[in-house]
């Protein structure tokens, strides 16, 4: 494997984002980045299965637009990570900001620990192999998984009483699936979101992404295989349908 | 029903004796005014939407179609319509979704703002054998020019400059969404703009793989809900536009009903089949300036800086200061939707009274930008109800660099402005995904249309540059003094920094 090292201190993210394009146009399949400090858009529209290892803390919009490589993060991550990514994987051994997976069509992101406000917001799915998945470990802050129009996410509550407190989940959701540990108060969902049972067979299916997140940071999957979920999904996927009256 | 209907807004008549009974008019009415029963042709004028289709394809010239006239007692502020919108709430309980511009019958300022022309002691100029330069570069300019010379004594330009996009006249197309608008639409006016050697928008609705080979004059939307939206559709376009407002709508999001995202739409805009496309008026990940700078960048980066990235917006009070931070968030255009401005659906109370004039827009964003010395940065676009090459002059002098044409572009493909868009059932193949309804829309046609009326518009503009004395786009753009207002008042002409006709 060609791997290249680029030490980031001190660098503007455009410097350092050409640096990274130009590795993988020499054929490297590892970039190993080095004291990463808030440098935005690291991975911004890159193709291909290169493998990004991030030391330091990214900035904003980590792997905005990405389309195949994978991106490990060794410490948190500001905010959106995810944004509009098509394909590949964010796995970030930390916490990250809000709008994490914004629009996400494709592709992972998996959070070992907490995000902010807006998590999964958009994400969306149009076929079978477009479908976004965010996991996080920690819990999510308001608004989680609105306006979401396809995919899966997440939240696992690792080290939380309850996985989620905060209000606002899926609202406006129109399609996709938010699947949290734990059983949700009513209270804490959106407009047009509703709580559907978590069966067998939705274990099933989400059982190889609890194996694929676990494999990540470590963690044993057997403490999360079992039913102990709350199943969220739409209401309706023309959640505005009977708003309007023609003129 | 105790409340129960409505007159009819529109008395649809055959002339029995002319018609020669081909029914026509039922096949091509889809919205069901006409039927057969027996051997006749039965009417329901209650079904009609004004759209024109059934009279421009009646052989017999039989079909005689009116405004109905009122059925209600008269009343200056109790008009029909306001009664008939309460009636429609109290049946329904829901908001009024409506097509098309504003339809208040508010004073338009273009009519009001008079073109000046030479006469003796500064000859106008003669477009036919005098070149005009209409040619327009969007993007961003550099303040100065740095060179530097050569060992071999030879001058080169030191100063990086800026992509711009090069437009050959300054008329472009505005954006109109593929699953808003039919591809037989997109595809008319793709032609004509690459004929032409302009631009046209996606709109928000993604690239469909049948215009890619028209991508180079084709410029990407980014909207809220990101719909298309991928590194193979940001590299395609010519230019980035993101959008934050629409003049039709300002302060509210887009929402394609389910019912026209079929398996084509579904696949441009990446959703799911026949679930709603929702697009709200934030993006979620901009709630400042500085995160506008952030998705400008992000767009920059992504394309590796190769491509200019616009910024829209609807025309709003504060539009002057929100352009002079835009100026300042590495944009290269600032696109201003006026209040004029069409849609494919509104709610019909944000369509017909949120916004301001495009004129005041333009005029007040080109001013605060030459006071803060911003305005060589940043390119200005204007939209929102330009109807003539007048309203393009017009637009220009006040400080744009170029106009979008939106509804002018569908007229010339036969819209009728019959503002039933949202129904999917346009009649004219334009506002429709219905395939039957979009094959009468033939491309081939409907780009010689587009480009015809392009093609007249900047003659036309040539013409009046001339009659000003006026040789070059760039002498027109800001020329207040070219302009004077009539039957404007004060406040209005301090603000479109014009003078008053005779002065």
């Amino acid at each position: 494997m060609k791997t290249v090292k680029i030490d980031a201190k001190g660098m503007h993210y455009t410097p350092l984002n050409q640096k990274i394009r130009a590795a993988i146009k020499d054929g490297a399949e590892e970039i190993i980045l080095d004291n990463v400090l808030g440098q935005r858009f690291i991975g911004d529209g890159l193709r291909g299965n290169v493998r990004i290892i991030v030391n330091g803390v990214p900035g904003g919009d980590l792997g905005i637009f990405m389309s195949g490589p994978t991106c490990i993060v060794h410490g948190d991550a500001e905010h959106a990570p995810g944004n509009t990514m098509d394909k590949g994987m964010l796995v970030i051994h930390g916490s990250a900001g809000d709008a994490v997976a914004h629009s996400m069509r494709g592709g992972k992101v998996f959070i070992k620990n907490n995000i902010g406000y807006r998590g999964g917001i958009h994400m969306k799915q149009y076929d079978v192999e477009a479908r976004p998945i965010l996991v996080v470990g920690g819990t999510a802050h308001s608004f989680l998984g609105e306006y979401m129009a396809g995919g899966l996410v997440l939240v696992l509550g690792i080290g939380e009483d309850k996985a989620m407190t905060d209000r606002g989940i899926g609202s406006g959701i129109h399609g996709g699936e938010i699947i949290i540990r734990g059983e949700v108060d009513d209270f804490l969902l959106g407009v047009g979101a509703k709580k559907f049972k978590f069966t067998e067979s939705d274990l099933e299916r989400i059982a190889p992404t609890i194996k694929n997140f676990c494999e990540q940071f470590g963690y044993d999957p057997a403490d999360f295989l079992d039913t102990n979920y709350t199943r969220i999904g739409p209401a309706s996927s023309r959640p505005f349908a009977s708003k309007y009256v023609w003129e | 029903m105790t409340l129960g209907s409505v007159p009819p807004k529109f008395k649809v008549s055959i002339d029995r004796d002319q018609c020669m009974d081909c029914g026509r008019c039922i096949e091509n009415c889809s919205y069901g005014v006409y039927r057969r029963e027996g051997d006749k042709i039965l009417i329901e004028s209650r079904k009609c939407t004004g759209c024109l289709r059934c009279v421009a394809m009646c052989p017999r010239d039989a079909i005689t179609l009116t405004e109905k006239p009122i059925d209600y007692r008269s009343h200056p502020l109790w008009t029909r319509e306001v009664r008939e919108d309460i009636i429609k709430q109290a049946r329904s309980g829901k908001i009024i979704l409506s097509g098309m511009g504003n339809a208040r019958d508010l004073p338009v300022i273009y009519d009001r703002l008079l073109l000046d022309a030479c006469q003796v002691t500064n000859p106008s100029i003669d477009p036919l054998r005098e070149p005009m330069e209409l040619r327009t570069y969007i993007g961003k300019k550099p303040s100065k020019l740095n060179f530097r010379k050569t060992e071999s004594g030879d001058v080169e330009l030191e100063t990086k400059l800026a992509p711009n996009l090069k437009l050959n006249t300054p008329i472009m197309i505005g954006h109109m969404s593929f699953g808003a608008i039919s591809l037989n639409a997109q595809l008319s006016m793709a032609k004509a703009v690459t004929e032409l050697g302009t631009y046209m928008g996606t709109g928000e609705g993604g690239l469909h793989r049948d215009l890619y080979p028209y991508q180079d004059h084709m410029i990407v939307q980014v909207a809220s809900g990101r719909f298309g939206v991928n590194i193979d559709y940001l590299e395609r376009g010519a230019a980035i536009e993101i959008k934050i407002g629409q003049g039709a709508k300002p302060g509210i999001g887009g929402h394609l009903p389910g019912e026209k995202v079929n398996e084509e739409v579904s696949r441009t805009r990446m959703i799911p089949v026949g679930s709603d496309a929702i697009s709200p008026a934030p993006h979620h990940d901009i709630y400042s300036i500085e995160d506008l700078v952030q998705l400008i960048r992000s767009l920059k980066e992504a394309t590796e800086w190769k491509k200019p990235v616009f910024v829209k917006i609807a025309a709003v009070h504060n539009v002057a200061p929100i352009a002079a931070g835009i100026a300042r968030s590495s944009a290269d255009a600032v696109v201003i939707d006026g209040f004029r401005g069409g849609t494919g659906a509104a709610p019909k109370v944000f369509r017909d009274n949120v916004g301001i004039p495009i004129e005041v827009a333009i005029a007040s964003v080109d001013q605060k930008l030459r006071e803060q010395g911003v305005r060589n940065e940043i390119s200005i676009i204007a939209s929102g109800g330009i109807r003539s090459s007048a309203d393009l002059a017009k637009s220009i002098a006040l400080g744009a660099d170029a106009v979008n044409i939106g509804t002018a572009a569908l007229v010339a493909l036969g819209c009728r402005v019959c503002g039933n868009c949202y129904r999917n059932l346009c009649p004219w193949g334009i506002a429709t995904q219905r395939p039957e309804l979009v094959s009468r829309l033939d491309p081939e046609r409907g780009a010689v249309q587009v480009s015809n009326l392009i093609r007249g518009w900047t003659m036309e503009l040539s013409e009046l540059m001339g009659a000003a004395g006026i040789n070059s786009i760039e002498s027109l753009r800001g020329n207040r003094d070219r302009l004077r207002g009539y039957m404007l008042d004060e406040g209005m002409l301090k603000i479109l920094d014009v003078l008053p006709a005779g002065a």
